[in-house]
């Protein structure tokens, strides 16, 4: 799933990858392709971890892991950050999701009576990035679908999900529902509509 | 006017007092004002309301004055590290307002320029929503968010001049710009304190206008998932010929 997200990433693009399976996107950029990765907490160009006794206590990405500067790093503060991601400059935003309705509402981000630990930024960046991209399993650990004809949580954002991409199939929110873009090897057309609760054009 | 103080206490004895609304710089446990927020503790003002992104770790951090229960209030956008912090929060003994984290930054940004609400896209159609102003411009739906302006900023910066002017380090900058900026008193805890003159003009991050009281001291400054790549034959290869 990460490798196929990855060939959603153009060069040039500012990209951020959310926490989990869309941090894994990293390590399956292109060669050719130069794209910029935003940390919400203050940063764009993100490098890898670093090396055993370099970490710096002052560079860290937002999920709070010690990281490293590239050459053409640039830090800023928080509100300059979520200036960019509002202001619609970054291209782009990969994100893990609990729930995903076929008009593109999307909810990754409270469970009711569950802990709820916030939001964070997710809440600004769909609604203020490019295009939302989510990656996720098509369906839960019980088996119960994950792409909906409505939301059952709390929402993250109202019609703010592109493209869905899960381990069965590439899924766009187009008008009316969602259109299969690819199937994944070894999958039906009959597997998807059996593991997908929401309308497919 | 004289800005810098000789410690944590002697900058927020007569400041600090019960009730206060306090915004704190800082992102996870980067960047936050690790001094200042001993000396709260050691003050034991209470009943305190935080305007931070984060409240810390249980034991460092903003989490230490909820083992004191001096917070009555937190106003932030990411809470999961801290099981003092959840304990206190479904007991009902902490008030908890979530903002998301681009929407809290710019609370704190405007309300230290003069802005009193901003429209934002962020939170349209979301339980965020509730209760708050809508607003169509260009045919699309913005909420109206209010800025803050605290009582007390407590703020962490790399190097200060004598003057105020600071200087951040990589993302440690972090909430601390937006937070001086909305306080009526602005504290600052730096690493150091340099000559005025000896900062260039031209790369100043915060201007001393914001910043009315300083300290130095020495930091911890804790690091929460320490994620490393390990040394191989290669890398350390790579190293040798940075060296040469």
């Amino acid at each position: 799933m990460a490798a196929k997200a990855a060939l959603e990433l153009k060069d040039g693009m500012y990209v951020n990858l959310g926490i989990g399976i869309p941090t894994l996107v990293a390590n399956h950029i292109p060669e050719d392709v130069n794209v910029t990765l935003q940390s919400e907490n203050g940063m764009l160009g993100m490098g890898e971890f670093p090396l055993e006794g370099e970490e710096d206590a002052d560079l860290i990405n937002a999920g709070k892991q010690t990281i490293t500067e590239l050459p053409q790093t640039a830090y800023f503060d928080s509100a300059t950050s979520f200036g960019m991601i509002r202001g619609g400059k970054i291209n782009m935003a990969i994100l893990g999701a609990m729930e995903v309705a076929e008009n593109g509402d999307l909810a990754n981000w409270m469970i009711p009576g569950k802990l709820v630990k916030g939001m964070g930024g997710a809440m600004d960046l769909v609604a203020g990035v490019g295009r939302v991209v989510v990656v996720m399993d098509h369906t839960n650990k019980k088996g119960a679908s994950k792409i909906l004809s409505e939301c059952t949580l709390p929402l993250t954002g109202k019609n703010v999900v592109d493209r869905i991409i899960t381990n069965l199939c590439v899924l766009d929110v187009v008008e009316g529902g969602l259109k299969i873009v690819e199937i994944a090897e070894g999958v039906t057309e009959e597997d998807i509509r059996k593991a997908t609760k929401a309308k497919l054009v | 006017m004289k800005k810098i103080y000789s410690s944590a206490k002697e900058a927020l004895s007569d400041v600090l007092t019960d009730g206060m609304l306090i915004a704190s710089g800082g992102f996870g446990l980067c960047g936050i004002p690790e001094l200042l927020i001993n000396e709260i503790k050691a003050h034991g003002a209470k009943d305190l309301t935080f305007v931070s992104n984060n409240a810390g770790v249980d034991d460092f951090g903003i989490g230490i004055l909820l083992q004191t229960k001096q917070v009555k209030k937190m106003i932030s956008s990411y809470v999961g590290e801290n099981d003092e912090f959840m304990r206190q929060y479904l007991s009902g003994e902490l008030e908890l307002e979530f903002n998301p984290q681009g929407t809290l930054a710019e609370r704190m940004r405007s309300g230290g320029c003069g802005i009193p609400g901003f429209y934002t896209k962020t939170g349209v159609g979301t339980v965020i929503a509730e209760g708050k102003e809508v607003k169509q411009f260009n045919g699309e739906d913005y909420i109206l968010e209010e800025g803050i302006v605290a009582d007390l900023a407590i703020v962490k910066a790399w190097k200060a001049d004598e003057t105020g002017n600071l200087i951040f380090r990589k993302t440690a900058r972090n909430f601390n710009p937006p937070a001086a900026m909305c306080g009526k008193i602005c504290v600052v805890e730096v690493e150091e304190i340099v000559p005025t003159g000896s900062l260039d003009p031209d790369g100043i991050h915060l201007p001393g206008i914001y910043v009315h009281r300083i300290i130095q001291g020495d930091h911890e400054k804790r690091i929460e998932q320490r994620t490393v790549r390990k040394r191989d034959a290669n890398s350390s290869k790579t190293n040798e010929e940075q060296k040469g």
